[in-house]
């Protein structure tokens, strides 16, 4: 079974005056119709720019360096093949053509994200006009019956208003209408519930769950909340430093993680087993300056459990299956059993 | 510490913001951000405010730091022992200058509450020179002793904020505050800017100086797990109204109010294989222009019955300790964390 999005030893890097950023630094995962998969890591882990790099828009100085983005065509044949999104020209019309109408992205402030002189019928309706052969009737149609399914109340009257004139929860209903319009195969959802009340969070997880039944699509979901990532999505991508440091199903990743990085991270969430005003586990140390190169793991100097030994800051490593659709990358739990 | 004089008291805090239309700036209405807060809290507590946004709880702060003049109301507040009790709600900008270094404020966003043009040095400095608490080599030793109460070194004084990461900024925040030996930290989301390995790095800090210096914490957040963690008595808010108000371990174990039921089942648990039970509400949190009758919260509440959209519950004690905003908060059997399978 080719899966509908494969992604292989994906380099982003960023040329910047005081040298080369590498922002996602190897990551290969692949994405199945009907699952979500959770890509979890905190600010500058490179999380973002693999969704970027997926729809190709990553900005400059920002370039992928390596690797590839398959995605899969079902042609008129009986076997599917696969197209490099990365040979694709960004601008030409075959990344345009596929860009919103098989791989569709909604961003965490849908403020910022929509256009605020048209109004959100016109922005959904666009969508449908460059990828469809509709009417104009019918796209309207088509995006009312849309943002009725993503539960906004008085879709035919609510399609004419402007985006300032929608709450946050709704904007971001609306954000997600227009992304699914055109029925993508995939979509990347980039801290979509950041910037929203944990009540409205819980109504927009729960209809991107409904939806995801509904259309069978596959979701990136990319978000720095743990307790999020845990609930919504199916398997995780622990990225640190531009690279996997495991990857699981999540109820795998959320009770038995092997990798320090992640055992540390789910450590200092408080939850109902950390006594009340005990000091939290922490990860000492940041993360290491950008622009150097680590041959070992990025996690060296700052993770408890390695105790310094050489193979971890020195040796190169790979991502290794340690159980079904478990992987790993830890030099000490890997290289040495 | 005396029992019964609390640091601070609030009592029916109200702040309505005027909103004016057309060519005359006319007022048409008022956006109710606060509408009856009262509670109290005693000197070295840690009082949590949660809510979602809008609900008022940043401008409850802004009130007690004088930063906003309330509608009406009173902010009982005892700069320290022995000397007389003032009202915020009332003071006048001179009186303010003396209570000003015993109540000091930690912003959520530590990339915009620095001044990028002043060193570390002067950051810290600037209260204690300004409220002329010491100058020369006494200034230099306690800058010194600030920046290494908060964790970081002495080398850091020379640089800028923008030298510094997310929670770096964060303790140089947190030391301007403890500049002035304040009795009284308001933090408004003080770490909801920062990562969670981050994040737990502060808080860590927080609870340390307050076991050091025995300070207050008003502790204004939306993170449920967070409050739970950090405070000793928490007070939900609903769209300007405190709805439930109780100490934490009860709150969580058994809360009275549905909101709070709601907002507990919605927290996201990062325990994948236990079951939990989530309360999706309708809509969206009701706006403070136009508030709902009755109940604020009854358009949204599972429980709501006709009584509920006419009369305003007032708060009550419904426990000893535990007070709610609800008319059916001793008949409602809501689930606690244990029910929920909240992990908060």
């Amino acid at each position: 079974m080719v899966p509908v999005l494969q992604v292989e030893n994906l380099r982003v890097h960023f040329f910047l005056d005081e040298g080369v950023v590498r922002a996602v630094d190897g990551v290969s995962f692949s994405l199945e119709a009907g699952k979500t998969l959770g890509i979890v890591g905190e600010s500058g882990s490179g999380k973002s720019v693999i969704g970027l790099s997926i729809l190709s828009i990553v900005p400059a100085p920002g370039r992928i360096v390596d690797g590839r983005i398959l995605l899969r065509v079902d042609g008129t044949g009986s076997e599917p093949s696969q197209v490099d999104l990365v040979k694709l020209n960004p601008s030409g019309p075959e990344a345009r053509a596929l860009r919103g109408h098989d791989v569709a992205m909604i961003f965490q402030e849908p403020m910022n994200s929509f256009s605020p002189v048209h109004s959100i019928g016109s922005q959904i309706m666009e969508a449908l006009k460059l990828h469809t052969d509709v009417s104009r009737h019918e796209a309207r149609n088509r995006a009312i019956e849309m943002l009725r399914k993503v539960g906004i109340p008085q879709p035919e009257r609510r399609i004419d208003v402007y985006p300032h004139e929608l709450s946050g929860g709704m904007r971001q209903r609306a954000m997600i209408a227009m992304a699914l319009v055109c029925n993508p195969r995939i979509l990347i959802a980039d801290e979509p519930t950041t910037a929203l009340d944990v009540t409205v969070q819980a109504q927009i997880l729960d209809l991107l769950r409904s939806l995801q039944e509904e259309f069978g699509m596959a979701i990136l979901f990319i978000s720095h909340n743990l307790g999020v990532i845990a609930e919504i999505s199916h398997d995780v991508l622990v990225v640190y430093f531009g690279r996997v440091m495991e990857h699981a199903p999540v109820d795998v990743l959320f009770s038995e993680a092997l990798h320090p990085y992640t055992r540390a991270l789910l450590k200092s969430v408080p939850g109902i087993d950390t006594p009340v005003r005990n000091y939290l586990a922490t990860i000492e140390g940041t993360l290491p300056d950008p622009s150097t190169q680590i041959p070992g793991c990025p996690f060296f100097g700052r993770c408890t459990e390695c105790e310094g030994l050489t193979i971890c800051r020195d040796e190169p490593y790979e991502l290794t299956k340690v159980a079904d659709h478990h992987y790993l990358a830890c030099p000490r739990l890997c290289i040495r059993s | 510490m005396s029992q019964s004089e609390p640091l601070l008291q609030v009592v029916d805090l109200k702040k309505h913001f005027p909103i004016h239309r057309g060519v005359f700036r006319k007022v048409v209405g008022a956006v109710r951000a606060v509408d009856g807060v009262s509670f109290s809290m005693d000197p070295g507590d840690t009082l949590g405010i949660v809510g979602e946004s809008g609900c008022g709880k940043t401008t409850v702060a802004r009130m007690i730091m004088a930063a906003y003049r309330p509608t009406s109301g009173e902010i009982w507040f005892h700069p320290s022992n022995g000397e007389p009790r003032v009202d915020l709600a009332q003071i006048g900008h001179a009186a303010m200058r003396s209570i000003r270094p015993h109540i000091q404020m930690v912003f959520q966003d530590p990339f915009a509450s620095l001044n990028p043009r002043m060193t570390v040095r002067q950051i810290l400095a600037e209260p204690l020179v300004v409220n002329k608490v010491c100058r020369g080599r006494e200034l230099e030793d306690r800058v010194r002793e600030l920046v290494e109460l908060v964790g970081l070194k002495i080398q850091h004084l020379n640089r800028y904020p923008h030298a510094f990461s997310g929670g770096q900024r964060q303790r140089i925040s947190i030391a301007r505050a403890l500049a002035l030996y304040p009795r009284l930290i308001v933090a408004d989301e003080p770490t909801s800017a920062l990562d969670v390995s981050v994040q737990a790095q502060i808080v860590n800090l927080c609870l340390e100086i307050q076991d050091r210096l025995g300070l207050a914490y008003l502790f204004i957040s939306h993170d449920l797990g967070l409050v739970r963690h950090f405070s000793r008595k928490i007070v939900i808010m609903y769209v300007g109204k405190v709805v439930e108000q109780a100490l934490a371990q009860p709150l969580f174990a058994r809360p009275l109010h549905p909101y709070t039921e709601a907002l507990l089942s919605n927290v996201p648990s990062t325990r994948p294989s236990r079951s939990t039970h989530k309360i999706i509400l309708r809509g969206d949190p009701a706006d403070p222009i136009n508030p709902p009758s009755g109940c604020p919260f009854h358009p949204r509440c599972l429980y709501a019955q006709t009584v509920c959209a006419e009369v305003v519950p007032p708060l009550e004690e419904v426990e000893p300790g535990h007070l709610a905003a609800c008319h059916f908060a001793d008949t409602l059997h809501l689930m606690g964390c244990d029910a929920l399978g909240c992990v908060i």
